[in-house]
């Protein structure tokens, strides 16, 4: 026993007194959430530029009654026209025209400099990208305007919704402490195997009558305290700043948490448990971390992937970890949903754990 | 059974191969209690994969080891705790101190703390006890592996060239902390390196390894006079060598030209009556001697005689 409070007791300072490591398990997941966070969710100001191509004689009419007023700006890419566009709900849009040719349109599109390019005449003509989601809502926005400037493309009414738990900080944050529990015990626990076993220091300690098992445990042990501590900065801070509350069960949370730890310990001691190269260790590490954070819906949601892909990415174990821990804190989840997907959290992790120390390279 | 005649560590015929090389090839060994052993050989001579077999980490194609009787198939814990080794490479964990990392490993002994501070002093790093093993200098470093292998008071120590790389000055100060283990604790010791004054000093008994087989062994004496080679002339010469006839050497007698072919390395029974025969057909051939030395054979001369190479390499 004393020997697995000493194993874990060196993990906390090999931790603590490395500023790097500190910085990106414990820092960066805040500050992450704090950019992102404001960047989704504060009312900020949207900017479009356009391309505009028009001469004296292929003028219209709707669109010059539209550009009335517009007071030509020295920007960075040359002097374009500039008209702000206020909406009660939708806050304020500032439009940019860049009065030029088709062959300096051209040019500003190849560089991205603008996304739509307008060709003044009897007709008005749009020229995008219509994969472009961002040129079709400059387009659609435009359109409405030019043709109705007073009603604003508002038919119906437009009801923002910025209640608690409906905003994309609350769909972020969960998703940021599951990213957390598995950068956490992937990196830290893969990591700092792999890099004993480079050192020969695994094999130093196997020929002493330490407990192979114990050491192994200890990770475990020493990650979930860490997580634990990771997350209460995270969830700490988000509370201050944006106001997010845990809905549901805590009780629920903490099992997940728990099962999370598990899944990630064990995945990341099977992980680490042949190679002795850190290079190796490093891709197999991302190999393993990368597709799960692109894909379980951390930063955005996994229904946009195409169905067949959708089922398989909820049996990932992030998903599960994710989408549980979502549940809990904005839908109001207890045990009732969070139990499933706990129960085959700590699976993985048993299985994984046992299946990795008996293929384990220790010399 | 006799106690003392029964050899605390037991080696018998092991074989050792990796994909390509057959790294250990036949290898016996017996070593008495209470005796330094040093096993001598350049690099690759198949040291640490011998040492290692013996510490329970590779184990043996075929062959048997025992250490006081015991094996690794069925007493590893017992020898776990009549071991005590360091390895060739190892590095402890950086941002540990001195004391912490010593700690770490007498928990896994189950020792008591004082053991900690008993070791410190052994092996002389009380003053560096909470300095991080990152600050360390290298004979610091190979100190604290010693300690290590000290704690929990073995009966046998294997070390894996503990002095590699160090300075004379580092050098020295762990030999004399082995020297001292020998006579306080009666520590029995299998010591590798390619430093034959290490050898010399440290140990009753050498081993050479070469090639994964053992090229002798014996008491340095034992060594020098069996080989009967009693006596080394170093020459350098003005022009290349290549048409020099030299006076017949006998049985044992040899001459190693080195690279240059203008100095040689004389291996002979008995300077007083080669070495005028030497000079006289030196000058009678019209070639003058820019270096002359002749001394008694040393273990790097042996190992020149028996490989044509040199030990240190
Ligand atoms: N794990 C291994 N895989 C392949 N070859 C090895 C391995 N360990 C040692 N060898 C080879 O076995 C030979 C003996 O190596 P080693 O015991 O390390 O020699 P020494 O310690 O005397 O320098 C060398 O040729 C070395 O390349
Ligand atoms: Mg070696």
């Amino acid at each position: 026993m004393n020997q697995i409070l000493n194993l874990i007791s060196i993990q906390y300072k090999e931790f603590f007194r490395v500023p790097g490591i500190l910085f990106w398990t414990l820092l960066f997941p805040v500050l992450m959430a704090s950019g992102l966070g404001v960047a989704f969710t504060g009312q900020s100001e949207q900017i479009q530029h356009v391309a505009l191509i028009s001469t004296p004689d292929s003028s219209n009419a709707a669109l010059d009654a539209f550009l009335e007023g517009a007071q030509p700006e020295e920007l960075q890419a040359g002097t374009a026209l500039g008209k702000a566009v206020e909406h009660p709900d939708l806050g304020k849009t500032q439009y940019y025209f860049h009065p030029t040719d088709w062959q300096g349109a051209e040019r500003m599109m190849k560089r991205g400099e603008v996304a739509l390019v307008l060709k003044a005449g009897e007709s008005l003509q749009y020229h995008f990208d219509p994969a472009n989601p961002e040129a079709q809502l400059t387009y659609l926005q435009l359109q409405a305007l030019i043709i109705a400037p007073n009603r604003q493309y508002a038919l119906g009414t437009i009801r923002p919704m910025t209640r608690v738990g409906t905003r994309y900080v609350d769909f972020l944050i969960p998703g940021l402490l599951a990213m957390g529990i598995m950068m956490s015990c992937m990196w830290g626990i893969s990591y700092s195997l792999i890099d004993k076993r480079s050192k020969k220091l695994l094999r130093r300690m196997v020929a002493t009558p330490m407990s192979k098992r114990g050491f192994l445990f200890s990770h475990f042990v020493s990650r979930l305290s860490l997580s634990i501590i990771e997350a209460s900065l995270l969830v700490g801070f988000s509370h201050f700043i944006f106001d997010i509350q845990i809905q549901g069960d805590v009780l629920a949370l903490i099992g997940l948490f728990i099962s999370g730890n598990m899944a990630f310990t064990g995945i990341a001691v099977f992980v680490s448990s042949k190679t002795d190269n850190p290079q190796i260790g490093n891709g197999l590490i991302n190999a393993v971390v990368m597709p799960m954070m692109v894909m379980s819906g951390i930063f955005f949601s996994y229904h946009n992937f195409p169905d067949v892909m959708v089922s398989i990415i909820q049996g990932l174990p992030l998903t599960m970890l994710a989408d549980g821990i979502r549940g809990v804190f904005i839908e109001g989840a207890g045990f009732e949903t969070t139990g499933l997907p706990s129960l085959i959290l700590a699976s993985i992790g048993v299985v994984f754990f046992f299946l990795g120390e008996k293929i384990y390279k220790w010399y | 059974m006799n106690s003392t005649s029964t050899p605390i560590i037991e080696v018998h015929q092991v074989h050792k191969s990796f994909k390509d090389v057959h790294a250990v090839q036949g290898v016996d060994l017996a070593i008495q209690k209470g005796e330094y052993v040093a096993l001598l050989g350049p690099n690759g001579a198949g040291k640490t994969t011998l040492v290692e077999m013996i510490e329970g980490i590779q184990q043996p194609d075929a062959g048997d080891i025992k250490v006081k009787g015991l094996n690794w198939k069925q007493h590893q814990d017992q020898l776990h705790r009549v071991i005590g080794l360091s390895l060739q490479e190892t590095r402890f964990i950086d941002k540990l101190s001195v004391r912490e990392t010593l700690h770490l490993f007498s928990s896994f002994y189950k020792l008591p703390k004082s053991r900690v501070r008993e070791v410190l002093e052994l092996v002389r790093l009380k003053e560096k006890a909470k300095a991080f093993v990152v600050n360390l200098s290298g004979g610091q470093r190979q100190r604290l592996a010693l300690g290590i292998s000290l704690l929990n008071q073995p009966e046998v120590l294997l070390l894996d060239e503990p002095t590699t790389g160090l300075d004379p000055t580092a050098r020295r100060e762990l030999w004399e902390i082995l020297a001292h283990l020998k006579t306080a604790y009666q520590t029995t010791m299998i010591l590798t390196t390619h430093y034959m004054e290490e050898a010399d000093y440290l140990c009753d008994r050498i081993v050479i390894l070469d090639q994964g087989k053992v090229l002798a062994k014996g008491t340095l004496q034992k060594l020098l006079s069996e080989n009967n080679l009693g006596e080394v002339i170093d020459f350098g010469l003005n022009a290349p060598g290549n048409h020099l006839e030299i006076p017949p050497l006998g049985d044992h007698e040899k001459i190693l030209w080195k690279e240059d072919g203008m100095s040689a390395h004389l291996l002979v029974n008995d300077i007083v009556t080669y070495l005028p025969e030497l000079l006289e057909s030196v000058k009678r051939q019209g070639y003058h001697f820019t270096s002359l030395e002749c001394r008694k054979m040393t273990l790097d001369d042996l190992f020149i005689s028996m490989t044509g190479r040199r030990l240190g390499q």
